[in-house]
């Protein structure tokens, strides 16, 4: 079996570089939902016409306009193995929708991954952008771009009141839905995160956990989007988006400011042992190394463990989901084998960190 | 407290099941939760965006139709078939067409969601000159109010000849 590259590393190439705030935002995304006029969308498409969406789509790809932004590659979903698919939902390149119930799904990977154009998913395109830090208005205009460049070649269902019509209604409209994927410890830690973020909910944004099921936050990282989608403009949504996510950026600053104040010994006690027990536990489920992995990101932002970058931490993040560490050792397991594994990996992880500090 | 399925992982997930009066209490930890699947409420993915929508969308046929027990005719798509029956209990458009179909049912529910029903942003370049220019002449007219408002008359006349050519290029398109 050949393995994509993809699969062989956990950090995609944009997640190297750090962006602006990337103490706090890790990563800014926008998806684009678009759909050809005259097909039906992917729910009630025959196998023919979702196979003519894709010919189509992909022809695109193949055009000098979408490589003259970079190397792209197209993956037919069912060319690939179950576990590849799983790696790709892990590592935010497409969603478990296209992975696991489309019919003539395809990706399009940007060589760094920062790009990945989905196809036959609930719409016949969606357009993602991902960028490292606090770069939303970035994200857009690239996908603004791409989005475009694929206009120029495919006739869009547009309508003049709805906007862009999409299989969803909650899509409808200007079919963006922006998110900024924010590490709030210190929010948490203090108790405050559910004042701010029911704040959030109430100016037309949501907020959800990532990883986590249902309201759960795994991790502490939130990902902050918009929902509305219909009767405000791109740039209106961007700015709203950027506006709260600024504010609740100042307000995680402030609370880890009051952190190192108010408790200090509290503080490094708690991302000390956190350090300590993901250094040498034999068994951690994944739900414990998120919350450890969090308590020693804070530590490292917060300079109590100057050896430990967040690069590292990003590639855990990543390398300690199932399907990826199934890949990564080359075997199906059980989650109790999962767990075994998962501490093996990151008391590797941590100790070629240490070696490379010169520590 | 411990998961009454595996008996080693701490159970997270609690709820309560009622069938016919019977109530039934379970506690049980995530994955076996997972492995259980559908059968219980708030396990992973059994509660979807398209169920919570076409709740509104009931609400909308019971409440918004008026009096109870007259059969409205059913309303369909003629290009893919989809019912609005149909598009109530999955929540989801058949193709770009549904969207002309269901017209006349459409405003309160897209005010529900977006609080706004119609389009105001990105227009496709190749094929959305003309609404562009309609748009810029809406956004013009605004602006050459203001102008007449505040007694700017200059520029209020040249809005006016802007609008104009606009309106000119539209006629040719």
């Amino acid at each position: 079996m050949t393995k994509h590259r993809f699969s062989q590393h956990a950090l995609s190439d944009w997640m190297k570089d750090t962006g602006p705030e990337s103490e706090i935002v890790i990563s800014s995304r926008v998806r684009v939902a678009r759909n050809l006029r005259h097909l039906p969308f992917p729910l009630l498409a025959t196998n023919q016409q979702s196979k003519d969406v894709m010919d189509q789509l992909t022809e695109v790809s193949q055009s000098g306009k979408l490589q003259s932004i970079g190397s792209f590659e197209t993956i037919v979903l069912s060319d690939l193995s179950e576990l590849d698919r799983r790696v790709l939902v892990e590592k935010h390149l497409i969603s478990p929708n296209l992975a696991n119930d489309s019919r003539c799904g395809a990706v399009i990977l940007s060589d760094n991954e920062s790009v990945s154009i989905m196809i036959n998913e609930e719409d016949h395109l969606r357009i993602q952008c991902l960028y490292p830090g606090f770069q939303i208005q970035e994200a857009w205009a690239l996908a603004s771009g791409i989005d475009d460049i694929f206009e120029e070649f495919a006739d869009y269902a547009f309508d003049e009141k709805r906007g862009y019509l999409t299989t969803c209604p909650t899509n409808v409209g200007t079919g963006i839905r922006a998110s900024v994927m924010m590490h709030l410890p210190a929010l948490v830690l203090t108790s405050q995160i559910n004042r701010i973020l029911s704040a959030v909910t109430q100016v037309g944004l949501a907020v959800r956990g990532l990883y986590g099921e249902g309201s759960e936050a795994l991790g502490n990282l939130f990902q902050v989007s918009n929902q509305i989608t219909l009767g405000q403009s791109e740039n209106e949504i961007i700015e709203n988006l950027y506006g709260v996510a600024r504010q609740i950026i100042e307000h995680e600053k402030a609370a880890r400011k009051r952190l190192m104040h108010d408790s200090r010994l509290r503080t490094e006690d708690r991302v000390k042992r956190s350090y300590g027990i993901l250094a040498h536990a034999q068994i951690m489920d994944s739900k414990e190394s998120a919350q450890r992995l969090s308590d020693v990101r804070l530590g490292a932002d917060l300079g109590i463990l100057p050896d430990v970058t967040p690069q590292m931490l990003n590639e855990l993040l990543v390398m300690t989901q199932p399907g990826f560490l199934q890949q990564t050792f080359d075997e199906k397991m059980s989650p109790d084998q999962r767990d075994f594994r998962r501490a093996e990996l990151i008391r590797n992880q941590l100790r070629v960190e240490k070696g490379h500090g010169g520590a | 407290m411990f998961c009454q399925e595996c008996g080693q992982k701490p159970a997270t997930l609690h709820f309560t099941k009622i069938v016919n009066g019977e109530k039934t209490e379970f506690h049980i930890c995530e994955s076996c939760a997972r492995e259980k699947g559908e059968g219980i409420p708030g396990a992973p993915n059994s509660f979807s965006i398209h169920s919570l929508l076409s709740g509104l969308l009931d609400f909308e046929q019971l409440g918004g139709s008026g009096i109870v027990g007259i059969k409205q005719p059913t309303l369909q798509c003629a290009e893919c078939g989809l019912t609005y029956t149909q598009f109530s209990k999955i929540g989801r458009f058949g193709c770009s067409s549904c969207y002309q179909a269901f017209e006349s049912k459409l405003d309160p529910l897209l005010k529900r969601v977006h609080s706004s029903t119609v389009h105001s942003g990105k227009i496709p370049k190749r094929s959305g000159g003309q609404i562009q220019c309609k748009r810029e002449i809406e956004q013009l007219r605004r602006d050459l109010q203001d102008k007449i408002d505040q007694e700017e008359f200059e520029s209020a006349a040249q809005l006016r000849d802007r609008i104009r050519e606009l309106e000119r290029k539209i006629s040719d398109m």
